[in-house]
């Protein structure tokens, strides 16, 4: 491999193979292409490894700052990200709704432009209103993730299944994935029926009609009600959460109850899978609601491979989209 | 008394659109005139080439803000956006805080608007007390101190009971109940219009169901009750559908349409800029072609802005922001650009923009131009193209959905009473006395007016 | 077939003065071969074309060149080090690994024994800010505990020595080593940091704006050492 030298500006032949250009942002799974998708499962890949050495760390981001703000709370996602900066030796700054001053009504706009005044490199956003990265981004002149807007998009969360499902069975190429539960009001739900038909793979969705979206009948989607004839068929059963929350505002199901006798996934149910299929959830699960108990622990449960593959995909993802600002 | 000509316009007159001179004196408009005619004690000369020359618009639908939110806009910066739209009359809506659901508050608006001296404001009274919904506000009073229309707009009349006595009483007393046409039990949380674009978008949707539910209310009450209803931003095929057929079997009802209905769909909600929040919500281009044949056919009698200023911060963020756009400023050039197209006559668009609006306010009788006439113009430069930029709007707010657009036409001059009170060079500000004009012509050298008085008022 | 004095085959000038593609050093003999302009190198096995239009190709080292520098290199690690005791080889991605590769297989026959092997790749280690980031084009792993071990890095091509440095905080953060040492097929000068290596394949003298070109077998089918370079006709110093 020929060696590089920063002052001169001509990249020697046999360089190590580029990044394309991409957006500056990623706010939906609709930003990435089949190209840039590659990119970030190699990558994934790669940084799996680094967080099995001794010293899980590398200085590829060292210098950078990362403001994690995170208007709508989520442990688990907050954690994955920060650990996910700070692996590549970052630093990190998070924000939540409580400790900002958000909660004196200081105004969006000007929370992040004072962490840009401040030096700040990059944003991961997650908020409970849909469009608030997108808002962000056209505000400050640096990249924005988005980690989760209102019933929107979930970009990195979707990254996570998908290099899961790569990781467990090399391609999705014809693969049929299943997607059951509250599809309206999911943003994981968006971003997967984005990132799974990129990966080749066709998706079937399953609701009763008071939880699917107006306008379904235009997603590259099929649209089913019988949960029953469709297990059988899939190879890729993905649980939605379904949240008491939302019955209380707005009647949707009846009761939780009979939403798991419709939708949810039983032990019977996970006896009528075929052999090879897997189950997914983007966590937490509410157990005895979308899934039973007994099968959330089986080996045909993916959740946990999900849970471990967040820090490597996420820094997969920072790694792309801050490494090259100056 | 002062005479003012205005040269070279094209007028809508009772024959059509004429060339013609036209000459004011006092408020009134004295005469037509070949074009050259010279015109004796001319003291003001207007050069109107390329204009043409309009009743002054009405606008039924304005919200000024003022008492209680003045830092979005107040009564003069208001009027100041109205008569740079071509307004010279316009009804302020009452759901200002305190409401204007008593006889001190429509006074207090009457006053300021007075004192600005720039277009005429006619304060609408509250349907309900407060504006809460629950009893009615006091009309006879409200009437009897000018109100002619009634609203609770900002919120639908959502008592059907109550709707039907405001109906019939109201209407005894010769007001107007307008509606807010909304089921807000369909509508609890709803960001923007329910499709496609609200699916894929995340956001919760307003469906077009929730207004037509309350056209239909409206339309069967009035029609049960037989008293007159308005009901106001109609935004759907169905409100159209349903208007429409009611005017058929003959139910007295009314309707309006706002330009950025006639103009806009919910796509413009992609990028999330809350500019294009408003309520009712930007709809699907079918709803937009539905909305504009029924304003060509009548259908849909007025143009109304429901000009809604909003400062930045309660224009930041989709899901917190405030609904409601600007309105005033860019009304005509936009239905304007309907006519060009040949989307809509000229008749239909004075009639929508001026006549009818003043009928159904309750106002003097406007139609096009003659002698005798109050001399209430418009004058619109038919060919002027600009490119919409809020910085250099006349109101003090900034939130329009047309920024960047260009237009083809603008206001060049707006006459109030015979006094120009709005001039497309002069900024409408503060530090400009109203109606001042500095103007040369090659007729005769313009002096300074002498500055215009509301009758009454010391010096 | 690339043979002893007739390297390039068709791409020098008829008489011109060959050498076995000789060490380009314009300060001792002051002669530099160059390739007429737009002449197209021909790799006779592979039918393409081997360097762009209006580029200039040199060949300095031919496959046999290559193996008996691997083999050169291979004796000189075996002799400083006293044997295979404890060595790691860790090569360079790209094309340090199969280098790497290639003197394990020799150390292997000299000594009987063969050297543990790892690989690093310095996407994530380059000090460089600003620019682009690179995927991996492969894995990063080294046999651990380093700790004992002699380290040799493996390159093909020593220029800035920035790789190198990144190679090492790599390697760092797998333990800590008692000794690194340097091993390269192509030292072509031009260093910007205090960075030399141990076992050189072939010393070149170059322009700054010159590329060195290393094929491998492994990766690219054929083993070759080309100088690209931007100058057209030929000079005479």
């Amino acid at each position: 491999m020929s060696d590089y030298s920063a002052s001169s500006d001509h990249v020697p032949a046999g360089a190590m193979q580029e990044i394309s250009n991409h957006p500056r942002s990623l706010l939906a799974m609709g930003d990435l292409d089949v190209h840039r998708l590659g990119e970030i499962l190699t990558l994934t890949q790669e940084f799996r490894s680094v967080l099995r050495r001794p010293i899980p760390k590398v200085p590829a981001l060292r210098g950078k700052t990362i403001a994690n703000c995170f208007f709508e709370d989520s442990t688990r996602t907050r954690c994955s990200f920060e650990l996910a900066a700070k692996r590549l030796s970052a630093d990190v700054i998070t924000l939540t709704e409580k400790g900002s001053s958000l909660s004196k009504s200081e105004s969006l706009r000007d929370t992040v432009r004072t962490l840009e005044c401040m030096g700040v490199d990059g944003f991961v956003v997650r908020h409970h209103a849909s469009g608030v990265p997108a808002r962000i981004a056209a505000w400050v002149d640096h990249p924005v993730i988005n980690g989760g807007d209102g019933a929107h998009e979930h970009p990195t969360q979707a990254l996570v299944d998908l290099a899961t499902l790569i990781e467990k069975w090399g391609s999705l190429a014809g693969a049929r994935v299943l997607i059951v539960g509250d599809v309206a009001h999911s943003r994981v739900a968006r971003s997967n029926v984005t990132a799974f038909t990129l990966a080749g793979a066709s998706v079937s969705v399953c609701a009763p009609p008071t939880l699917l979206p107006p306008g379904i009948e235009g997603w590259p989607v099929t649209v089913s009600e019988d949960l029953d004839a469709e297990i059988p068929e899939a190879d890729v059963v993905y649980l939605l959460r379904m949240q008491q929350e939302r019955i209380v505002d707005d009647p949707v199901v009846p009761s939780l109850c009979e939403y798991a006798r419709g939708f949810g996934f039983t032990e019977e149910r996970a006896r009528s899978l075929h052999s090879e299929a897997v189950v997914m959830h983007p966590g937490p699960m509410n157990r005895g609601v979308e899934i039973a108990a007994s099968v959330a622990d089986l080996p045909i449960s993916l959740v946990e491979k999900q849970v471990s593959n967040g820090v490597a995909v996420r820094m997969a993802v920072l790694y792309l989209f801050f490494a090259g600002i100056p | 008394m002062s005479v003012t000509v205005v040269r070279n316009g094209q007028v809508c007159s009772s024959t059509g659109v004429v060339n013609a001179d036209l000459v004011i004196e006092g408020e009134y408009i004295s005469s037509l005139v070949e074009p050259g005619t010279p015109v004796e004690a001319a003291a003001h000369v207007f050069d109107a080439s390329g204009c043409l020359l309009l009743p002054g618009l009405v606008d039924m639908h304005v919200h000024l803000r003022e008492p209680g939110d003045e830092e979005a806009e107040d009564i003069r910066s208001g009027c100041a956006a109205a008569v740079a739209g071509g307004f010279t009359d316009i009804v302020a809506m009452p759901n200002t805080h305190p409401p204007q659901d008593s006889v001190g508050v429509v006074e207090f608006v009457r006053e300021a608007a007075a004192r600005a001296g720039l277009c005429r404001v006619h304060p609408a009274g509250c349907v309900t007390r407060a504006r809460a919904g629950k009893e009615l506000a006091g009309i006879r009073e409200l009437a009897e101190a000018g109100v002619v229309i009634f609203t609770d707009d900002g919120d639908p009349v959502r008592d059907s009971r109550i709707m039907r006595r405001a109906l019939e009483y109201v209407g005894f007393l010769g007001g107007l109940v307008a509606d807010h046409c909304e089921d807000t039990q369909l509508t609890d949380g709803a960001q923007m219009n329910e499709g496609e674009v609200s699916g894929w978008l995340g956001l919760a949707g307003w469906p077009s169901v929730a207004e037509e539910i309350f056209v239909a209310r409206d339309i069967l009450l009035a029609e049960y009750t037989g008293s007159r209803v308005h009901l106001q931003h109609l935004s759907t095929a169905g409100a159209v559908r349903l208007v429409r057929d009611a005017k058929a079997r003959g139910v007295m009802v009314s309707a309006e349409v706002t330009p950025h209905h006639l103009m806009l769909t919910d796509e413009k909600a992609t990028e999330y800029d809350p500019v294009f929040k408003v309520n009712p919500p930007l709809r699907t281009a079918a709803d937009r072609a539905a909305v504009r044949l029924g304003l060509a056919d009548g259908t849909i009698d007025i143009v109304a802005t429901d000009h809604a200023p909003h400062t930045p911060e309660n224009k930041e963020e989709w899901t917190e922001a405030r609904c409601g756009m600007l309105g005033l400023e860019t009304a005509l050039p936009l239905v304007w650009d309907l006519h060009r197209k040949g989307d809509l006559t000229l008749e239909r668009l004075v009639d929508a923009m001026s006549s009818r609006p003043a009928h159904l306010a309750g106002l003097e009788p406007r139609g096009p131009l003659a002698a005798g006439q109050r001399a209430d113009l418009c004058v619109f430069d038919m060919e002027h193209e600009w490119v919409v930029d809020p910085s250099g709007f006349h109101g003090k707010s900034r939130n329009t959905p047309y920024e960047g657009m260009t237009c083809t036409g603008r206001v060049r001059y707006t006459f109030v009473d015979g006094r120009p009170v709005f001039h497309a060079d002069e900024k409408v500000g503060e530090n400009k006395r109203p109606g001042r004009t500095a103007f040369l012509v090659e007729e005769g050298v313009a002096s300074e007016g002498p500055t215009p008085r509301m009758p009454g008022r010391k010096k | 077939m690339f043979t002893k004095g007739h390297s390039l085959g068709c791409c020098f000038w008829p008489g011109a003065l060959v050498a076995r593609c000789p060490r380009l050093s314009r300060q001792r003999t002051g002669t530099v071969l160059r390739i007429a302009p737009r002449s197209v190198c021909l790799d006779a096995r592979k039918g393409g074309s081997v360097k762009a239009q209006g580029e200039a190709a040199a060949c300095v080292l031919d496959s046999d060149d290559m193996r008996r520098a691997v083999s050169r290199i291979a004796h000189e690690v075996v002799d400083r080090n006293r044997g295979a005791e404890g060595l790691v080889l860790v090569g360079i991605h790209t094309r340090g690994v199969p280098l790497s590769a290639r003197i394990a297989e020799e150390i292997a026959k000299i000594e009987g024994v063969r050297p543990s092997q790892g690989s690093v790749d310095t996407a994530f280690y380059r000090d460089d800010v600003g620019l682009p980031p690179r995927v991996p084009t492969g894995p990063t792993s080294v046999p651990v505990p380093l700790s004992g071990a002699h380290v040799i890095l493996v390159d093909d091509v020593l220029f800035t020595g920035r790789s190198v440095r990144a190679a090492l905080t790599a390697v760092w953060d797998f333990g800590r080593p008692l000794s690194v040492q340097l091993a390269v097929l192509v030292d072509r000068g031009h260093r910007e940091l205090p960075i030399q290596a141990d076992y050189v394949g072939r010393d070149l003298a170059t322009e700054r704006n010159e590329t060195v070109k290393v094929r491998v077998t492994e990766i690219d089918g054929f083993d070759r050492v080309d100088v690209l370079s931007p100058h057209r006709g030929v000079l005479f110093e």
